[in-house]
């Protein structure tokens, strides 16, 4: 049954194929998508028609490979610098409520910790549409008052990019106050009664202290942001991100370029996880 | 004390306008719009029409209902699909493997829905790569309609989620300490009574809260029904987007969208309350 029991040899190979059929289950689409990136064909899907690069760098009028379509490259910057918003933004306020939650003790406290969860169960899809539907009302009244016409109320970069962060913010909290929850607190006391100011404390020893887990949840909410797709499709204006725009072309005109972008992005996450693997081995050994 | 307070306000001031502009703002606005409805002088009015349509129009609460019950199966199919993985991570792989093993279920998570889904798209379709691959070696003669099916929706919703059961599940059972099952062991409980009697109840937090992020993101959806499911696998969340998107009547979207956070917030609570969890734990 575990490790250290005697097992029947027919209930442990049993077991050990059922791994495998799950972890085959679990790569093939990926691998799929990795080998149909290279496929000599019109179509994205079988039958493989020979090696080639056409989907990476052809331009000509059948097939206009990845780096030659501009669209595309587009949106893949889109994402990138709405990721890297987002990163930051949910990254600054995540901390400011671990710090919050973790270190104050005040009234209301844990209602305000549930309503700072609630994004972990709203869907998506939920989120986006009210905040369209506010942004909405909130640009008119200004334009109809005021007149004056808010960009960023109406779907755009910046509406996406508050969307994703309203519950990337959320992310970020949970793991910055994870590790917040191992600080000592005797090293906080012994500088307060050495006269630091509470901003002092705050940052030359907790924001040290956090510094792992403030780069992780800064590549998580990067992640997050990057594939989000179910609350930025209400947001998102004339300049589509990836999934968007993969969206819209698997819908409504697939050719093997898909192949050639998800290759990429399926090549990009596995080199960094083997990456990262490897740096933690090396610390633990 | 001064110092202390206007460090609280430091740090107080700016969760609240992250919490009340992003989340109750924006969530009290659906509220109120779902209840706004034009009447026939084109003035918008008080109304609960936007409700009544829902009740009215069997189609709205029949993919209601469907996308329900679907979801709570689905996230039952996730629990026996990775119960076993996630057991077998903790318990029983040797230690040196099952990092490596570990690394490789958060890989699709990382990639995201709309890439790994598209995949699935590829092995699922007439010339897909499972299609060709049963033609080839003579099981079948012509290709299986798999794509755009209750089947392949059911795939891809599965195959979005259930990672993110396996985590809370493996860190339940990480703390679970083996000599228990040893003891139980040495005691003559079969397999099964050592599963049902030790293993579960330890493992229900976990359960709960994968359950939880499971149901959650199967119910708000939009992905896998939309480009693996047929015209007939219709799911709420396309509802919404319809009125949002297409036909543009956003107050009777966001009627919809309501009632699809209240069904998935009282199936959360009926959980929670259920097993006697807090959301607090859903988290961690």
């Amino acid at each position: 049954m575990i490790r250290t029991l005697p097992n029947s040899p027919l209930y442990a190979i049993g077991y050990r194929i059922y791994i495998t059929f799950f972890y085959l289950f679990l790569l093939m689409p990926l691998v799929t998508i990795c080998v149909l990136a290279f496929n000599d064909s019109n179509f994205i899907s079988l039958p493989w028609k020979g090696f080639s690069l056409d989907w990476f760098f052809a331009n000509s009028e059948d097939r206009l490979g990845l780096f030659a379509d501009d669209e595309l490259l587009l949106s893949i910057w889109t994402s990138f610098k709405t990721g890297f918003v987002v990163a930051l933004l949910s990254l600054i306020i995540g901390t400011i409520a671990a710090l919050l939650f973790e270190q104050e003790k005040f009234r209301f406290k844990g209602f305000l910790y549930f309503l700072a969860l609630t994004p972990l169960v709203i869907p998506g899809v939920i989120l986006g549409i009210s905040i369209l539907l506010t942004s909405t009302f909130a640009g008119t009244y200004i334009e109809e008052n005021f007149a004056v016409d808010v960009e960023f109320l109406r779907p755009s970069f910046w509406l996406v990019v508050f969307g994703q962060f309203s519950f990337a913010t959320t992310y970020v909290m949970l793991l910055v106050g994870a590790r917040l929850k191992k600080f000592d607190h005797t090293l906080k006391e012994a500088a307060l009664s050495l006269r630091a100011t509470h901003l002092q404390v705050i940052r030359l020893i907790i924001l040290p202290f956090l510094r792992p887990a403030l780069i992780g949840a800064f590549i998580v909410a990067f992640l997050i942001s990057f594939s989000n797709f179910n609350t930025t499709i209400f947001l998102v204006g004339s300049d589509p991100t990836l999934p968007v725009d993969l969206y819209s072309r698997i819908k409504f005109s697939s050719t093997p370029v898909l192949n050639a972008v998800s290759f990429m992005i399926v090549a990009f996450i596995t080199l960094s996880a083997v990456i990262s693997f490897g740096l933690n081995r090396k610390r633990d050994l | 004390m001064k110092k202390i307070n206007s460090i609280f306000y430091l740090l107080l001031i700016p969760v609240l306008a992250w919490l009340l502009i992003s989340i109750v703002v924006p969530h009290l606005d659906l509220l109120f719009k779902s209840f706004r409805f034009e009447n026939d002088d084109g003035l918008m009015v008080f109304s609960f029409n936007n409700y009544l349509a829902f009740f009215e129009d069997d189609i709205y609460w029949l993919t209601f209902v469907k996308t329900a019950l679907y979801s709570i199966a689905v996230t039952l199919l996730a629990f026996l699909v990775t119960f076993p993985v996630a057991f077998y991570l903790t318990k029983v792989v040797a230690k040196k493997y099952s990092r490596f093993m570990v690394l490789l279920l958060l890989i699709p998570i990382w990639i995201g829905e709309l890439v790994t889904l598209y995949g699935w798209m590829i092995l699922l379709s007439d010339n897909g790569v499972i299609n060709q691959f049963l033609i080839s070696s003579g099981i079948i003669d012509a290709p299986i309609e798999m794509l755009y099916t209750h089947f392949s929706m059911t795939i891809g919703l599965l195959y979005m989620s259930m990672l993110f059961m396996i985590i809370p599940m493996m860190s339940a059972l990480d703390s679970l300490d083996d000599s228990l099952i040893e003891a139980a062991s040495d005691l003559g409980a079969s397999k099964w009574t050592i599963f049902r009697q030790i293993i579960i109840p330890y493992t229900v937090p976990g359960i709960v809260s994968g359950g939880i992020i499971v149901f959650m993101l199967v119910i708000g959806d939009y992905v896998a029904p939309n480009i693996l499911g047929g015209k007939s696998s219709l799911w709420f969340t396309e509802q919404i987007y319809n009125q949002f998107l297409s036909t543009f009547n956003w107050n009777e979207g966001a009627a919809f969208g309501f009632l699809l956070l209240l069904l998935s917030s009282s199936i959360v609570w009926l959980a929670l309350k259920l097993t006697g969890q807090k959301l607090d734990r859903v988290g961690s």
